[in-house]
C-alpha cells in the first residue's frame, strides 16, 4: 500500500483497494454493496417501523418520517415546480435519503472493526461507481422528464434564448453528471481520508472536530445532490415562452 | 501502487469502474420504487389527509366564528331595542302617573272650589234672608212703636 509516501506505524491507510466479487464475467466492489445493503436495510427498517401504525396525531418515528417527507416535498416543489413535482418527489427523496444515510453511515459506523481480506468498509458514496451511477440516473431522469412533458419541444431548451447557446447547453449535459458525481465522491472520500490521516497522526481529540465537520459536509452534500437533481429536472420541464 | 488515472486502473484504484456502476444504478432505481410504496405514498397520504382535515376544520371554525359574530351583533341589537323599549315604557308610565296625579289634583281643587263656592252662596243667601227678616221685623217693630205712641196720645 503506497498511496502515501511514508509508512504509518499505527495502522494502514487503504485507498483504492477493493474487495472484488466475481459475478460471471463481471467484477463488482463487494465492500460498497455490503455497506449499502446494511444502510439501505437500516433505512427501510426505519421506514417500516415509522409507517406501521400511522395516526393523524403523529407519534415517535412517524414524526421523523413526516418531517423528512415534508422537507423533501418542499425541496422538490421549490426546484421542480407545482405542476410535476409529485412525479419526481420519490426519486429526489430517494437520492437524498440514500446519499444521506450512505454519508452518515460511512462516518458514524465504526466499519474499521470489521476486517476484510482486501479493501475496507466505508461510505458507499466514497466509491466513484456509486456517485457516477447516481449522476447518470439524474441525467437520464431529466431527459426523460423533459421529453415526457414537452415531447420534442424539449430541445427548444437548447436554443432557448439564442441558438448561440447550443454548444454550451450540449456541453452542460456532460458537465452536469460529471460535476454531480465528482463533487459527491470528492467530498466524501476527502472527508474519510482527512479523518483517517488525522487519526494516524494524532489519535486523540484532534480528529473529533474534523469528524463533526465531516458529518456537516455529508449532510450538505446529500442536500446539494438532491437539490441539483431537482433543479435539473425542473429546468427540463420548465415552459419557455 | 494503484494508478490514479481515469479509467486507467486495471486492478484497484480510486477510479476503478466496473459492474458496480450499473448494479448500483439498478439498486437505486429499485430503492426508489420500494421507498415510493413504503414511504412516500403512505406518509404523503397521511400528511395530505391531515392537511385537508386541518383546512376543513379551520374553514368550519371560521364559519362558526362568523355565525357567532353575526348572532352576537343581532343579540346586541335586540338588547339595545329592548332597552330603548323599556326606557320608553318607563317614561310613559311616569308621564301617565304624573298626568293622573295632575288630573286628580285638578279634580280635587275644582271640587273643593265648587263646594266652597256653594257654601259661600248658601251663606250669602242665608245672610240675605236673615237681613230681610231682620229688616221686616224692624219695620214691624217700628210700625208697632209708632202705633203705640200714636194710641197714647
Amino acid at each position: 500500500m503506497g498511496f502515501l509516501p511514508f509508512v504509518f506505524p499505527l495502522a494502514e491507510l487503504e485507498v483504492g483497494q477493493h474487495l472484488y466479487w466475481q459475478i460471471g464475467n463481471f467484477r463488482i466492489h463487494g465492500q460498497v454493496f455490503m455497506t449499502s445493503w446494511l444502510l439501505i436495510g437500516a433505512l427501510l427498517a426505519l421506514v417500516v417501523i415509522g409507517t406501521k401504525k400511522m395516526e393523524r396525531d403523529p407519534k415517535g418515528v412517524q414524526n421523523l418520517l413526516e418531517f423528512l417527507w415534508d422537507y423533501i416535498r418542499d425541496l422538490a416543489r421549490t426546484q421542480i415546480g407545482e405542476k410535476v413535482y409529485r412525479d419526481w418527489m420519490p426519486f429526489i427523496g430517494t437520492l437524498f435519503l440514500f446519499i444521506f444515510v450512505s454519508n452518515w453511515g460511512g462516518a458514524l459506523v465504526p466499519w474499521k472493526l470489521i476486517e476484510l481480506p482486501s479493501g475496507e468498509l466505508g461510505a458507499p458514496t466514497a466509491d466513484i461507481n456509486t456517485t457516477v451511477a447516481l449522476a447518470l440516473l439524474v441525467s437520464l431522469s431529466y431527459f426523460y422528464a423533459g421529453l415526457s412533458n414537452k415531447g420534442l419541444r424539449y430541445f427548444e431548451y437548447y436554443v432557448h434564448p439564442t441558438p448561440i447557446m447550443l454548444p454550451f447547453k450540449i456541453v452542460e449535459d456532460f458537465t452536469k453528471p460529471l460535476s454531480l458525481s465528482f463533487r459527491l465522491f470528492g467530498n466524501i472520500l476527502a472527508d474519510e481520508l482527512v479523518v483517517a490521516v488525522l487519526v494516524f497522526l494524532v489519535p486523540l481529540v484532534l480528529p473529533v472536530p474534523v469528524m463533526f465537520l465531516g458529518l456537516f459536509t455529508s449532510a450538505i452534500q446529500a442536500l446539494i445532490f438532491a437539490t441539483l437533481a431537482a433543479y435539473y429536472i425542473g429546468e427540463a420541464v420548465e415552459e419557455h415562452h | 501502487m494503484p494508478t490514479l488515472f481515469l479509467f486507467g486502473a486495471s486492478e484497484g484504484g480510486l477510479f476503478d469502474f466496473d459492474a458496480t456502476l450499473p448494479l448500483m444504478a439498478v439498486q437505486v432505481v429499485v430503492l426508489t420504487f420500494i421507498l415510493n410504496s413504503l414511504f412516500f405514498k403512505p406518509v404523503g397520504r397521511v400528511v395530505e389527509e391531515r392537511e385537508d382535515y386541518v383546512n376543513t376544520s379551520r374553514a368550519e371554525a371560521k364559519k362558526k366564528i362568523a355565525e357567532v359574530e353575526r348572532l352576537e351583533i343581532e343579540l346586541k341589537d335586540q338588547l339595545k331595542e329592548a332597552r330603548l323599549e323599556a326606557q320608553k315604557v318607563i317614561l310613559e308610565a311616569e308621564q301617565d302617573s304624573e298626568n293622573l296625579y295632575k288630573e286628580a289634583l285638578a279634580l280635587a281643587t275644582s271640587e273643593a272650589n265648587a263646594s266652597r263656592e256653594k257654601a259661600r252662596r248658601e251663606i250669602d243667601s242665608q245672610r240675605d234672608e236673615a237681613l230681610n227678616q231682620l229688616k221686616s221685623e224692624a219695620d214691624n217693630l217700628g210700625d208697632l212703636i209708632v202705633e203705640r205712641l200714636l194710641a197714647k196720645k
